[in-house]
């Protein structure tokens, strides 16, 4: 049976409610327009911000005498010559104005001495890096952006609702087809502008830092509605992962804090030190740069020097419990809940998938190329180039997502209200119209799974051509698997469902990082290519990503030269 | 790490609401310090794709998606602990059922009407 699709009009769409969404739903607002904040989990609590126990880089110049022009050096330094300029000063630019209306808003940056109080983060030439203790930076400030915005008539939320498709008339964006997934029932929502704040990738690594639901969605939905896509073969591993003994109820990036207060030892299996080899000495202090630290940690482990899970030894055994309680109090408890006592032991961490550089490409407006269409937060590629500087990915969110509200309401007071045609959402509601007897009868969870695996396996921080072929082989495999009806039912939170639909979405993107990957012959920032190991000028270049009758299409285009980092 | 032999029988209440609710029971691998969660995705991945349960943030106790019970008592199925022994799992008895382990936690501004 056909239902007809439950059909809701607004002026703007925000889609995903992370830091960047519900930024970009409460500007949205003020700048005049009614506000539809969706979001397929539940409002404010999945994604990426949530999660992020860490620091937010900012030049407020409290800490330390600072300028937005000091940030954009070191960030421009970070992404290795492939930053977006005006994203990137935009980010710098706009940061502080954000974090003082999150201090407003009441979100509590550590403070000390009446001022709030900064860290120096690798790669930052200066303390700039504010906080929420105790690891309390992410819920912080998710909790702040959702009580602001509940506070606001204008913005109507709807979480449990996933977004299929855009809908694409004459050229412009003017909504999106989604399903709920409580009851299954079709959606149609027509939007003056959409808000893409779908967060990044992370979820195609089987180790990764984010949610569940940070499968690319937004960059196979932008990809399909005929946006393009730059830099995919950028995925930042964070080097120092939780990897062992089994710890619950902690994000495994929860060491980084960690070291900006204690610094603590990296060591190899035998115990040594080894950072030094690779051309950082740590001398104790916290200054290894991601990139650096992925690589140093990797070779270790394939020379037969890991710790016994595959990773490195992290001690911070020099602390005494009286430190650790002072610099962390509570997290010492859940700590010790698992079984872990930091003055006694070490733990092991590895590189874990937690960003991704790359996304859709948006201009200073954040209006990507397709009329209607915006973009936020790290669904946006560009900014941070080939290696994104610590601290960047909150800042961005706050900062694209308030500067795409307000290019989305200034959108609204010049166009009409479209009126979707049922052909332009004929694909997409069909999809979610099908009675799952034509889908794949293998374990859906299962394909992900497969997929994640291949990823990390092929497509982790160091490539090869023979890694990247192998990918491309076996995601062709799980794509023929997968095939072009859902599995499961409609209905009511049937979860093979909303893994066929997002493994959809999952394996567009798992091709696109990869066959990027391969096209790059060169070595730089986050992509490390083991047969290509040297950084290469003439791969000053971005690949452009877009997609033609469900086929991709990758260009290059020039980068301006930067200083970069030695 | 994963201790020969040695399982978790977890009893999981199936059913949508207005079905009579069955329970059906899968066997997990035990490992020590895995949590109730861990199992769930197991048995996703390995045995029953359409097990509902909710949740984002996987291990971090974040997103305080996963609320269910566990031998009556309510907990994050992310930090409650997997036991070697049978433990039963349903969803939330005071919040309306969806599916499964799946119920409607949302605040009623944030639910999708």
């Amino acid at each position: 049976m056909i239902t007809d699709p439950i059909q809701i009009a607004t002026d703007v769409l925000v889609i995903g409610s992370g830091a960047a969404g519900m930024y970009a739903a409460i500007e949205a607002s003020r700048n005049g327009a009614q506000v539809l904040l969706a979001d397929r989990s539940l409002i404010g609590r999945g994604g990426a911000t949530v999660m992020a126990q860490m620091t937010v880089a900012v030049a407020l110049g409290e800490e330390a005498p600072d300028d937005p022009q000091f940030h954009y050096a070191n960030t421009i330094a970070a992404g290795r010559g492939l930053c977006d300029e005006k994203l990137a000063h935009l980010l710098c630019n706009d940061g502080p104005e954000c974090i003082r209306e999150m201090d407003h808003w009441g979100v509590g940056w550590a403070r000390k001495d009446g001022h709030i109080t900064a860290t120096t983060a690798p790669g930052h030439d200066r303390p700039r890096c504010v906080y929420v203790d105790f690891l309390n930076t992410g819920p912080a400030v998710s909790k702040t952006l959702r009580m602001a915005s509940a506070r606001n008539p204008n913005i109507r939320k709807a979480g449990d609702l996933c977004i299929v498709d855009l809908v694409v008339s004459d050229g412009e964006c003017i909504g999106a087809v989604a399903y709920h997934l409580g009851t299954g029932a079709p959606v149609l929502i027509a939007a003056k502008a959409t808000v893409l704040a779908t967060g990044g990738l992370t979820r195609l690594y089987a180790r990764n830092s984010a949610s569940t639901n940070m499968g690319g969605d937004g960059y196979a939905l932008a990809l399909r509605a005929g946006a393009a896509l730059i830099d995919m073969e950028f995925v930042q591993f964070f080097p120092i992962g939780h990897l062992a003994p089994r710890l619950v109820g902690m994000d495994p990036i929860m060491w980084d804090p960690f070291r900006y207060k204690l610094g603590g030892q990296l060591l190899n299996g035998r115990m040594e030190e080894f950072t030094a080899r690779y051309g950082s000495d740590e001398d104790g202090k916290y200054v290894l740069t991601r990139d650096l630290a992925t690589y140093a940690i990797t070779q270790e482990v394939e020379a037969g020097r890991g710790s016994p899970h595959g990773g490195a030894y992290l001690s911070f055994q020099h602390c005494t419990e009286a430190q650790l309680r002072d610099a962390f109090g509570p997290v010492i408890d859940r700590l010790a809940a698992n079984g872990i006592d930091l003055t006694k032991m070490p733990v092991e961490v590895a590189p874990i998938a937690h960003y991704h550089m790359g996304g859709v490409k948006a201009d200073a407006t954040m209006a990507t190329g397709v009329p209607g269409l915006y973009a936020a937060g790290e669904v946006v590629g560009g900014a941070n180039g080939a290696n994104r500087l610590s601290g960047n990915a909150v800042t961005e969110a706050l900062v694209f997502g308030r500067r795409a509200g307000r290019s989305a309401a200034e959108r609204c007071r010049r166009v009409a209200a479209p009126v979707p045609r049922m052909q332009d959402a004929k694909t997409a509601l069909d999809l979610i119209e099908d009675d799952g007897a034509r889908g794949s009868a293998g374990n859906t969870a299962a394909a992900i799974a497969d997929l994640q695996t291949v990823m990390t396996k092929e497509v982790g921080p160091f490539r090869t051509a023979a890694t990247l072929n192998r990918a491309l082989s076996r995601l062709a495999a799980i794509t023929t698997e997968h095939g072009s009806n859902p599995a499961g039912e409609r209905g009511s939170f049937d979860m093979r469902r909303l893994d066929w639909f997002d493994l959809r979405n999952m394996l567009t993107v798992a091709h696109t990082v990869t066959q990027c990957a391969l096209n790059r012959t060169e070595s730089r920032g986050a992509h490390q290519r083991e047969d290509f190991p040297q950084m290469s000028p003439q791969w000053q270049l971005r690949q452009r990503v877009t997609m033609h009758y469900g086929k991709l299409a990758i260009s290059t285009e020039p980068a301006a030269a930067q200083a970069i980092a030695s | 790490m994963s201790v020969q032999g040695q399982k978790s029988t977890l009893k999981i209440r199936r059913g949508v609401a207005g079905e009579t609710p069955r329970f059906e029971i899968y066997d997990v691998p035990f490992e020590h310090g895995a949590s109730v969660l861990d199992g769930l995705r197991w048995l996703r991945i390995n045995e029953d794709p359409s097990i509902a349960v909710r949740y984002s943030c996987i291990n971090a106790n974040a997103c305080k998606e996963c609320m269910i019970q566990v031998d009556g008592e309510t907990v994050y199925a992310c930090t409650a602990r997997l036991e070697p022994r049978e433990m039963t799992l349903t969803p939330l008895p005071n919040k309306t059922l969806i599916r499964d382990l799946v119920t409607e936690i949302a605040p009623p501004s944030e639910r999708f009407k």
